[in-house]
């Protein structure tokens, strides 16, 4: 395979891995799929940084398997065990209508990326629609589900699809920094968890039981 | 060595090196006094800034006529609010709301909170900038959620969920802009420099600009807290510490939209490009009027006010996105004036909450009786968030309608309704806090009011009079704005 089919390929991998974030219903495989979807982007970092000879980029690579694949699907997976958390995922929109949504999504980013972008490098111009699509894939499942823990799996979709667009522009300063950056952002969302949980603040994960308090309407 | 003896990093080191000392401080009045102290010394770093004025970059900062201004605010503003805190926590200690653990934190995160916005508004790089924002609001997350109730966690949480997607779509967009400047500029920094990319905006693909734009204002617009983006910004005034709340509506309010100006001025250099213009517009209209409405049934004095931050964000953006001179210099007053005016005027609401006990309306009624000089002094500062003569907002906003008139007057109607409903609400809100029977506790107030006093004559002196060589460093920045 050449190097474009190569990028496309696990590109490609990440939205369809993205897709599949959104129809799990149980916790523990939402957490797989997110390892998995993780473990691509590594995979996908460390092609960037052969082609691109860019060494650098194989820390950042390193940072999304090490951080994002290992550590913090075993860290949610602990605090769902311990903390004895619903395992369904409650969502506010039905599986059917949220794919649709998806795949206009995708759609749109295709739409948007590839009338716009005729000035820069094919590469990068597909990295961008493939990016983009995760982004916008990312916020549909923020948006339409109400289980805290999932909402975090959303963010950090969203985060892969941003590493995927800093690897992709070429020669992109602070890549790696970013990703320090973004990992420390994580690292401190997830402590946030499992400290309400374990201060009994809130009886459940469910954000909407959390908003019992939702400001004057 | 001479980096470290520039006065633009000296208001970088200053907050930060505090920030590990007041780590190590135990005590919390020490904390507070070398809050206060450490805020006063970046007050005077800023003003041999201003003063010494060294235009141009060093290493990866750079200082040029948009960002003195704002650095120079954003310090005076850090000071004044340190002084009020300083009283503010003290009440706060005595009724066990706080313990003396959670100052030691909350100082640190005070200022790095301070030197983070420095430094997103003084950096020369679009990627520290946003990083420097992303800091800046996870201290302010913290900030917010230090009172360990329901409600302040949950404000926190909204606020962070919120904060966070808003940072990851300014991401996208600083990475697009990147990616339409890589082919012209070359590979690496040159490309996320602001002079850099300014000078070669012309070369750049419009169609992507577009799009990169319509992300950072998507983005930096969610911490600016302009609707429908706003959904944060009540709960996170209401349940946090009131320097924070003045701190979030006079600062950080300010660095986001100062972000969204430096993406803007790419456009200037650009011609036959889309304008970001009717972007903002639409946003600062639906934000004014949305923000007026919601201003109404209101039962909580610090949302009431956050609300209000609401609508004047939407004011600037409006004012901005039409343009021009006249326009551009009434958006740069407006920022200065309601910074001045929104933070000393939550200082008075922090100390009506403290004599009051509560942040309720319902708890809290004439004020000018029970407090006569607290009373009169937050009558002023409401005439004046409320635009009217002889306050500086009187003036920008004045400078708004006239620009608007001008280029939009089916704008202008919408953003005239948009001010008097919202105007109407400030007059109820004087009615209830201010006069009639005195109503709920009246504890006696203590601490200061310099610090309001100071704010609401810096606001009525540019109502009144602007100074010649202010003028001209307005028209300047307005000019450069496009």
């Amino acid at each position: 395979m050449d190097t474009l089919t190569v990028a496309h390929f696990l590109a490609g991998s990440l939205v369809l891995l993205s897709f599949s974030l959104l129809y799990q219903d149980r916790l523990p495989p939402l957490i797989n799929t997110f390892a998995a979807q993780s473990l691509v982007l590594a995979l996908a970092i460390g092609w960037q940084a052969e082609t691109q000879h860019a060494p650098h980029l194989l820390i950042t690579a390193a940072i999304e398997f090490g951080f994002k694949t290992v550590l913090i699907p075993l860290v949610l997976t602990w605090i769902i065990r311990n903390l004895k958390i619903h395992r369904t995922v409650e969502i506010v929109v039905g599986v059917g209508p949220t794919i649709l949504a998806g795949m206009a999504l995708v759609g749109l980013a295709m739409a948007l990326m590839m009338r716009a972008t005729p000035g820069i490098g094919v590469l990068a111009r597909q990295d961008l629609v493939f990016a983009l699509s995760v982004v916008l894939l990312g916020m549909l499942m923020m948006v339409t589900r109400r289980n805290a823990v999932s909402q975090v799996i959303g963010f950090m979709s969203i985060e892969n699809g941003l590493v995927l667009a800093a690897t992709g522009a070429k020669g992109m300063p602070f890549v790696v920094e970013t990703s320090v950056a973004f990992s420390v952002l994580i690292a401190l969302i997830v402590t946030g968890i499992f400290l309400f949980r374990i201060r009994e603040r809130f009886d459940s994960m469910d954000v909407a039981v959390i908003d019992q308090f939702r400001g004057e309407r | 060595m001479g980096e470290f003896l520039n006065p633009a990093a000296t208001v970088l080191i200053l907050p930060l090196t505090s920030a590990l000392l007041l780590a190590l401080i135990p005590n919390y009045r020490v904390g507070a006094w070398l809050n206060i102290i450490a805020t006063f010394a970046t007050l005077c770093a800023a003003g041999i800034l201003v003063v010494a004025r060294p235009a141009g970059a060093f290493g990866l900062l750079f200082v040029d006529d948009l960002n003195i201004g704002f650095v120079a605010l954003t310090s005076l503003v850090g000071f004044t609010t340190a002084v009020f805190s300083k009283g503010y926590i003290g009440h706060e200690l005595a009724t066990g709301h706080l313990k003396p653990a959670h100052l030691r934190y909350y100082h640190t995160m005070f200022q790095i909170l301070m030197g983070a916005m420095n430094l997103a508004l003084l950096t020369s790089i679009t990627g520290v900038m946003w990083a420097a924002i992303e800091i800046a609001t996870l201290t302010t997350v913290l900030m917010v959620g230090i009172y360990r109730s329901h409600a302040a966690l949950e404000a926190a949480w909204k606020y962070f969920i919120l904060s966070s997607v808003g940072i990851a779509l300014a991401l996208f967009g600083t990475i697009l802009v990147y990616s339409v400047a890589q082919p012209v500029v070359g590979d690496g920094l040159p490309a996320m420099t602001w002079t850099i990319l300014q000078a070669h905006a012309a070369k750049f693909d419009p169609a992507l600009l577009n799009i990169a734009f319509v992300f950072l204002l998507l983005g930096y617009g969610t911490k600016a807290g302009l609707v429908p983006i706003h959904a944060w910004l009540p709960d996170a005034h209401a349940e946090g510490p009131t320097p924070v709340s003045a701190l979030l509506s006079g600062l950080l309010l300010n660095v986001a939209l100062y972000a969204i100006l430096r993406f803007k001025m790419l456009f200037v250099g650009a011609h036959g490009l889309f304008s970001p213009g009717p972007m903002m517009i639409t946003l600062g209209l639906v934000s004014i009027v949305f923000a007026g409405l919601m201003l109404y049934r209101r039962r909580d004095i610090k949302r009431f006010f956050a609300y209000s931050s609401i609508e004047h964000m939407g004011i600037i953006a409006f004012a901005f996105g039409l343009g021009g001179p006249l326009a551009n210099f009434a958006g740069l007053l407006h920022m200065a004036m309601h910074s001045l005016t929104k933070s000393g005027l939550f200082f008075a609401v922090g100390h009506i909450i403290r004599v009051k006990g509560s942040q309720k309306f319902d708890a809290i009624g004439g004020l000018t009786r029970s407090h006569p000089l607290l009373g009169w002094t937050f009558v002023a500062c409401v005439i004046a968030i409320a635009g009217l003569p002889p306050f500086g907002l009187f003036t920008s906003e004045f400078l708004v309608v006239t620009a608007a008139v001008e280029a939009q007057p089916l704008l202008a109607i919408v953003l005239v309704v948009g001010l008097l409903i919202s105007l109407g609400a400030l007059f109820i809100c004087i009615n209830r806090v201010a006069f009639g029977e005195p109503k709920g506790k009246v504890d006696t107030d203590e601490g200061t009011l310099l610090p309001i006093i100071v704010h609401l004559a810096i606001v009525l002196a540019f109502g009144v009079f602007i100074p010649g060589p202010i003028v001209n460093w307005f028209q300047h920045v307005s000019r450069m704005l496009g």
